[in-house]
């Protein structure tokens, strides 16, 4: 474990977590959850937990944001919050 | 003191990560929101597990290589100090699968919903279910 990086690390995830429920465009908020999975996915790497980590990066980030994209696709892209 | 607490940041990260998701849940009105919300709190969770099974100094996954094995004092290989707790890890793979499971299952229910209601927002399908009197 390298602490600095741990703790940018740590950091990006909180601010792309903020950003994520903040942003009123819902395609822009469920990309930026999906940087959100990535980041995590570092830091899981970080700790050594590396099973952890590419099951993160193909099923969370990958696949988790495709279905997003698809049923905002279907839907309405604006939020009103 | 302080240095207790600098130390256990990846605790403070989780507690931290699990209430912007309770926060998402609760407040926000679209339902894509609430489901992102639940999303950040589940992978809050998994870092929190991941954060119980780690350990500073060097310690690796539990692999025996070949040097290991013809290593004249075989025994300290039975070091646990060497080894990080595999069983968080194993935990949290079935646990990520699982969530990505409850979004599709989530987000089919969403397109139900606004085929229906043409809407996804809370308040506004809250006041067509009590206009049509269902």
């Amino acid at each position: 474990m390298i602490l600095p990086l741990d703790i940018i690390l740590i950091v990006f995830t909180v601010i792309c977590a903020i950003a994520a429920i903040q942003i009123k465009d819902l395609l822009s908020a469920v990309i930026i959850l999906g940087a959100f999975s990535f980041f995590m996915c570092l830091l899981y790497a970080q700790m050594g937990a590396v099973d952890v980590a590419f099951t993160e990066a193909c099923v969370g980030a990958g696949v988790g944001t495709v279905f997003f994209i698809a049923a905002v696709n279907k839907t309405k892209r604006r939020a009103k919050d | 003191m302080f240095e207790y607490i600098v130390s256990k940041f990846n605790y403070w990260a989780y507690i931290c990560l699990m209430m912007i998701g309770l926060y998402a849940m609760i407040v926000k009105g679209n339902l894509v929101k609430k489901l992102i919300g639940m999303n950040i709190f589940q992978v809050s969770i998994i870092l929190f597990y991941v954060s119980v099974g780690a350990k500073s100094g060097g310690a690796t996954v539990p692999i025996l290589t070949a040097e290991d094995i013809h290593h004249a004092h075989a025994h300290v290989l039975a070091n646990p100090l060497q080894y990080m707790n595999p069983l968080p890890h194993v935990l949290m793979l079935t646990a990520i699968v699982v969530g990505i499971a409850t979004t599709g299952v989530a987000l089919a229910i969403i397109i139900m919903i606004y085929n229906r209601y043409k809407t996804l927002e809370e308040d506004e399908i809250l006041v067509i279910r009590k206009e049509s009197g269902v």
